[in-house]
């Protein structure tokens, strides 16, 4: 691990301010979450103490700080959704993998987020599993979802 | 350039560049504010500061917004008013109620602001955010809950210290202030200066304080409970009763420790004598021998800390002598308790400084004796005060007294380590006599006395043409540490302070959010110096007879086993 | 000659002939108003992929592949018809390009097999577009007469959906960067900075402020460096135009940028996208290296002397971050909280160097207004507004999407013309406009027209244009409850009224929609000082708060009560929610007549609030019940009723 952060550090010039989101970005596509160790190194390179890195980090929701599940869930908030019942929606999921809104799974199957809007509003209400949409979805459809990931793991 | 704005139907002059708070600030109009500090760009959170202006839609922020001639402002309109009591009644609804608890009890400018917007009544419930007390650092106590998200302590760690050590993390309303990975303080780079408290409005950061301990010890009559005061102290713990800034109360002070139950009462002023001879010794063995110069002070723990957090590859150019805090309290241990047929163990030492960082400097792992602390407890100003009053003593009442022997006496010298450039004046006085063998006369070194935040003075002594520089406030140091690396050789000894002019602007002194004493306090100690005869640490009769006794003289073994510290590499977060 | 050869030679450079015959049918063929081999064309912009468009190419291909047939397939963006999703598009040689809706991938075999066989299917079929190329096919509509289309009027959407976004030669072919060109060429900075302001163009980002007068401020400001913010932070809920101008037509908005800075006299360029918008990020970034292909980034551009950069920054994640001085801080890698104005960012911005920052749509505008002159588009809207404006309609709409019509156009005819009413049959209640912060207008303001201070007058904003239409089953507490909720979560935190208001706003609000029994008496008392406070409250926050984040924040709450005042009431007073979405207000009993006893509901009711014997009508006990809805929803025979 340490090789490949080293490697996307050594991508971004060393005391410039203005890449420090990209650095992050880049980082967390690489390992999913931002631990401290990356935090840290980030600060170093950039010049930037850690607090001020942690601090900016924890300000933007793409941030996230405990590894995410294997399988990632995003329920859209968005207006349209909302008004198709993407509440209900997002209470069912929570009930059924026994989790809250941004949390991850013990056993780190199922980490759950609750997004703005996912831009497909015509679809309403969607949700999102690692990448693949589910449209139109209602209360009924969530367990077996569910259970169908549960099934692949 | 002066031209005329309209304020409460009143014509008043504004400058070109001021904004629009200076210009009220200067013709008596007091607008509140909560996240304004003085001289560093208005943040414009708290919104307290809201004025009408004529033509526009919204409240205007008077601390971000320029002066601009057309202007016609009410400051204190119903409709301002209005928002200004909204705005705090939105504060209070997401503050814990335990004023009556609280550190900032009577001195908390959102209490005051409360109280003079006149709420009264809860209009707004709701949750609250639940945090936990911060314990974790030896001098300071965070209590997130009572933070208002001000951002003042962000900022004066930021931009004056240049330490950020802590910063804001979370957005909206689940924002909170911490360091790195809102960890324990003690993990952070915080270096305990203490400026944080000074600036924070309410009781979301204090010193850390243990009155059980002390009251334990000043009403068990096994323990002989002794105290020493910095020298700072006698001249601000006279704002903390109402009275006259920099008013000196040396006398009074001593009287009034005696009544609190303090068995001796000594003065860190003698230690601060020790301190500059030892001291200047070690500098003049250093300049024989031309070895690790230039050499840094060691007086202050929050620039030790720095050091040894930030530049441990500096550490060897320190000073090895302990501050005068420690020294005092490794006599107290070493050669007073045997004088006074105790045994250390039986003596509770406190120390009364300006400072919280001290707190930590008291519990380093260097400053113990076989596990035991040599200073047991250090009180700040404030908490020195509140102990009087406790006691109920009145201050103005009580007839001043000596300190006691045998460091009774002091030179103003060690006065002078109060004020930034103060120990390096005294330093001169004292390595003037090493270095030639008689007393300089010029007492008085201008230079050293600016209220700059770097002040630099050479000066030649005997054949030594040597170069002093002084730093106050700890983000000042950084510039000048940079170009000694890069290779600057006219400077032999740095005196740093991490606090703004020095230790009468220490973290912990009274907290007054409006008014800035430390010119005052300052002034009150040159005075004293220029008042007083005995103006050489190395005179001090006390001293001399300590050193005739005990240590025998400067450097001695005695003196490198009691007085001497190490330092050591700090690994922090930062 | 290959194509990038061609486009620069005869096209590009100073002294093209582009009435030669050779040019014209070379550029015909780009942009596929001819063809020579059938072209199928995928709408795949993020609402077509999640609709299935990803699936639908896939099939395509392998129809293509196993029956051998030589075609083109092209991924183009959003046509705004997002509900019709996935759209696939037809064009044979010689015949006109006929467009299909709702084409998943099992849908797919058949269409193609009729098409190959030059017959149109009855189904799916949305219309055909037309040009002088090409023969029109028999009883198909055009797709420019559609109900949808007719009362558009598209500039900045021209492409979107037509076009391929992939292809820079396609938007050269259709007249793209000829117009920067001819700025950089001929015109002075000064020049152009007039001609966007008689034009009359305003930010489309919402707070419209004079497009000219921005630039101008900016160009007249003496610095070093200035910078040039291109803001496509779009996370409104509901809001997805700025999405759909990236993916369907990118080098639209790049030409855009490019002569901006060239008019504000910024070299650099920043484009701040959203990070979920990954397609469009993508997009951008295969766009800006077409672009540094042919040379029009980078130093003294095509020999004129102008020096261009652009960078790429993605946002990461907060919506306060659409404000400019937010946005500014994130892109120097600070937090994203608004500073205090003035300093105005025209003045001392990036860095603290000049910086104008325009909305997506404003910058989309550009190339049009340079290239067909101020006064063309001073013809289209109304005089407040000039030009079009897009907007991303969703919620309870019979066809949900993008439409963009000319300013001035009332907001009746984009609901119910456009977007075909309020869909399965239901009563129309709302439409909030305006995005988080914009407000709620009722049946009784659809007239109002689009524009900037014909909305402000009635205390709702046109905003960066989302549109959402509520039926009669939406519950206006429960919309401002949610509205309140997005803000409040999304504050940044810095200013007190915004930070903490919003929050309290939230609370009373939940409090009102909370289940009335087992409230102790201090609870009771509580809930209505909080109403009492709601107004109030609401001032404040707007008169104070620091940024446009927070004076606008009490906006769908203020105009829920202002319009729909009843509901509000019947919420406080009555209890009751009639749309039947505040779950715990509502209460239900069991019709006795329609009851048979089969005992589902008291099977299922999670409070045991159901008592009966089997075949013997049930009841329900109010005080244990929890309005859960469970038993409604397990009813078979209707016997459970919402009272």
């Amino acid at each position: 691990m340490q090789a490949s952060l080293d490697e996307i550090i050594s991508r971004y010039k060393a005391g410039s301010r203005e890449s420090l989101l990209p650095l992050l970005q880049d980082i967390q596509i690489e390992f999913g979450y931002l631990n401290e160790e990356a935090i840290l190194r980030v600060g170093q390179h950039i010049k930037l103490p850690s607090s001020k890195v942690y601090g900016i980090a924890t300000f933007y929701d793409q941030f996230r700080f405990v590894q995410k599940g294997k399988f990632h869930i995003k329920v859209c908030r968005g207006t349209s959704c909302h008004m198709h019942g993407s509440l209900s929606i997002l209470r069912e999921v929570e009930r059924v993998l026994n989790l809250k809104e941004g949390q991850t799974s013990r056993d780190g199957r199922f980490s759950l987020e609750a997004v703005s809007c996912m831009g497909a509003c015509g679809s309403a209400p969607v949700m999102n599993v690692n990448g693949e949409f589910k449209t139109a979805i209602a209360i009924q459809d969530i367990a077996q979802i569910i259970n169908f990931y549960r099934s692949t793991i | 350039m002066l031209f005329d704005i309209e304020v409460n139907g009143k014509t008043i002059k504004a400058r070109r560049e001021d904004t629009l708070l200076m210009a009220l600030e200067r013709n008596g109009i007091k607008v509140p504010t909560l996240c304004h500090i003085k001289d560093l760009l208005p943040s414009g959170a708290c919104r307290m500061c809201v004025v009408e202006v004529e033509g526009r839609q919204g409240l205007i922020p008077a601390c971000s917004h320029p002066v601009e001639e057309w202007m016609k402002v009410r400051t204190h309109s119903p409709r301002v008013i209005k928002a200004r009591k909204t705005n705090t009644e939105l504060l209070l609804s997401n503050h814990p109620d335990d004023c009556l608890y609280c550190e900032r009890n009577g001195n908390c400018e959102l209490q005051k602001l409360a109280e003079d917007l006149n709420v009264r009544e809860r209009r707004f419930y709701g949750k609250k955010n639940k945090y936990k007390t911060d314990p974790s650092s030896a001098s300071l106590l965070r209590d997130p809950a009572k933070c208002i998200l001000c951002g003042r302590c962000i900022r004066v760690c930021e931009e004056i210290q240049k330490i950020t050590a802590l910063e804001f993390i979370g957005r909206g309303n689940k924002t909170q202030v911490g360091p790195a990975f809102n960890k324990g303080m003690n993990l952070s780079s915080c270096i305990n200066c203490g400026q944080c408290v000074m600036v924070c409005p309410t009781g979301a950061l204090a010193e850390k304080q243990y009155p059980a301990l002390l009251q334990d010890a000043l009403h068990n009559p096994e323990v002989k409970t002794v105290i020493q005061c910095s020298p700072t102290l006698s001249v601000t713990l006279a704002e903390e009763f109402g009275l006259r800034a920099g008013k000196d109360i040396e006398g009074v002070m001593y009287a009034a420790l005696r009544k609190l139950g303090f068995d001796y009462v000594f003065d860190t002023s003698f230690g601060a004598d020790l301190m500059i001879t030892e001291q200047a010794t070690e500098f003049y063995s250093r300049l024989k021998f031309g070895k690790l110069l230039p050499m840094f002070s060691s007086c202050c723990p929050a620039w030790i800390k720095y050091a040894e957090q930030t530049h441990p590859d500096l550490l060897e150019n320190v000073s090895a002598c302990k501050s005068p805090q420690q020294m005092l309290g490794a006599l107290v241990s070493n050669h007073f308790a045997p004088l006074a047929g105790m045994s250390a163990d039986d003596i509770y030492s406190v120390s009364a400084m300006p400072c919280i960082a001290k707190k930590f400097e008291s519990q380093r792992e260097q400053m113990t004796h076989k596990g035991i602390t040599d200073v047991d407890l250090v009180l700040t100003t404030r908490e020195l005060a509140r102990l009087i009053r406790l006691n109920g003593i009145d201050i103005e009442q009580v007839e001043p007294e000596l300190s006691d022997q045998p460091y009774q006496s002091r030179s103003t010298a060690g006065k002078m380590l109060a004020v930034s450039g103060g120990l390096t004046e005294a330093m001169i006085r004292t390595l003037h006599f090493l270095i030639t063998g008689k007393e300089t006369t010029q007492l008085k070194i201008q230079e050293l006395r600016s209220g700059k935040g770097r002040k630099e003075y050479f000066v030649k002594i005997g054949e030594y043409k040597l170069g002093f520089a002084v730093v106050n406030g700890i983000g000042n140091v950084e510039p000048l540490i940079s170009e000694i690396q890069k290779g600057r050789t006219d400077i032999h000894y740095i005196e740093v302070m991490a606090c703004e002019g020095g230790c009468v602007g220490g973290g912990g002194q009274p907290i007054h959010p409006e008014k800035n004493n430390i010119k005052a306090r300052a002034k009150s100690i040159y005075e004293l110096d220029e008042k007083e005869s005995n103006r050489f640490a190395h005179q001090n009769a006390s001293l001399q007879s300590v050193y005739n006794s005990f240590l025998k003289e400067p450097g001695s073994e005695l003196s490198l086993m009691h007085l001497y510290t190490t330092y050591e590499e700090r690994e922090v977060m930062k | 000659m290959d194509e990038k050869q061609f486009l620069i030679e005869k096209v590009l450079a100073v002294k093209a002939d582009l009435t030669q015959r050779e040019v014209t049918d070379a550029l015909a063929l780009l942009r596929h108003d001819t063809v020579n081999i059938p072209v199928v064309y995928i709408g795949s912009g993020t609402c077509g992929k999640v609709a299935g468009a990803n699936e639908t190419f896939a099939a395509v291909n392998s129809y293509l592949e196993e029956k051998n047939i030589k075609a083109e397939v092209v991924q183009v963006g959003c046509i705004g018809l997002c509900s019709y999703e996935p759209l696939v598009d037809i064009q044979l040689p010689g015949k006109a390009r006929i467009s299909f809706k709702n084409i998943t991938h099992e849908r797919v075999e058949t269409l193609l097999d009729d098409i190959f066989n030059s017959e149109v299917p009855n189904e799916n079929v949305l219309g055909q577009f037309s040009n002088k190329w090409h023969n029109r096919w028999d009883n198909v509509p055009l797709i420019n007469e559609l109900p949808f289309f007719k009362l558009q009027h598209r500039i900045v959407l021209a492409n979107c959906g037509i076009s391929n976004p992939d292809s820079i030669s396609d938007y050269i072919a259709r007249g793209g960067y000829q117009t920067y060109l001819k700025c950089i060429r001929n015109y002075t900075s000064e020049k152009i900075c007039n001609i966007v302001d008689q034009s009359g163009l305003r930010g489309r980002g919402g707070g419209g402020y004079h497009t000219g007068e921005k630039w101008m401020m900016a160009h007249n400001t003496v610095s070093d460096q200035k910078y040039l913010i291109c803001n496509a932070a779009e996370s409104d809920p509901g809001a997805f135009m700025d999405r759909a101008v990236i993916e369907g037509d990118p080098h639209l908005l790049l030409e855009g940028i490019a002569i901006t800075s060239y008019a504000i006299g910024a070299t650099k360029a920043y484009i701040y996208v959203m990070d979920e918008y990954s397609q469009a990020y993508f997009m951008l970034n295969q766009a800006i290296n077409q672009l540094k292909d042919y040379g029009f980034i980078g130093y003294n551009i095509f020999e004129s002397g102008v020096d261009f950069k652009i960078t790429l920054v993605k946002g990461p994640g907060a919506f306060v971050c659409g404000e400019e001085t937010a946005l500014i801080n994130s892109i120097e890698g600070k937090r994203g909280m608004p500073r205090p104005k003035p300093p105005y960012p025209a003045i001392e911005g990036l860095f603290g160097k000049p910086t104008v920052i325009n909305n997506v749509e404003t910058l989309a505008n550009i190339p049009f207004i340079l290239r067909h002159g101020p006064l063309h588009f001073n013809e289209i809207g109304i005089p407040e507004a000039r030009g079009t404006k897009v907007f991303a309609i969703s919620g309870k709409a019979m066809i949900t999407g993008l439409v963009e019509v000319p300013m001035g156009t009332k907001i009746r005819d984009i609901i119910f013309k456009i977007a075909g009413g309020v869909k399965d049959g239901k009563d129309f209640k709302a439409v909030q406009i305006g995005g988080p912060s914009g407000s709620c207008l009722p049946a009784s303001q659809l007239d109002l027209t689009v524009g900037y201070e014909s909305l402000w007058n009635e205390g709702a904003i046109i905003g960066s244009g989302g549109m959402i239409v509520m039926d009669e089953d939406t519950c206006m507490v429960d919309i401002a409850k949610f509205f309140m909720n997005f803000l409040q979560k999304e504050s940044c935190g810095k200013c007190i009224p915004c930070r903490e208001g919003t929050r309290r706003i939230h609370e009373i609000l939940e409090n009102i929609t909370r289940r009335p029994t087992g409230e102790s008496g201090f609870e009771v008392l509580e809930r209505f000082k909080g109403i009492i406070q709601l107004t109030d409250l609401s001032e404040v926050i707007r008169d104070t708060s620091l940024c446009g984040l927070g004076q606008t924040a009490p906006n769908p709450l203020l105009s829920a009560m202002k319009w729909f005042r009843d509901e509000f009431e019947e919420h406080v007073f009555d209890r009751k929610c009639r749309a039947g979405v505040c779950k715990e207000l509502r209460l239900f009993y069991i019709d006795v007549d329609k009851c048979i006893g089969c005992v589902a509901c008291l099977r299922k009711c999670p409070s045991n609030a159901i008592v009966g014997q089997p075949r013997q009508p049930h009841f329900i006990i109010e005080e244990k019940c929890i309005g859960c809805g469970i038993c409604f929803d397990v009813c078979k025979f209707v016997a459970v009723k919402l009272k």
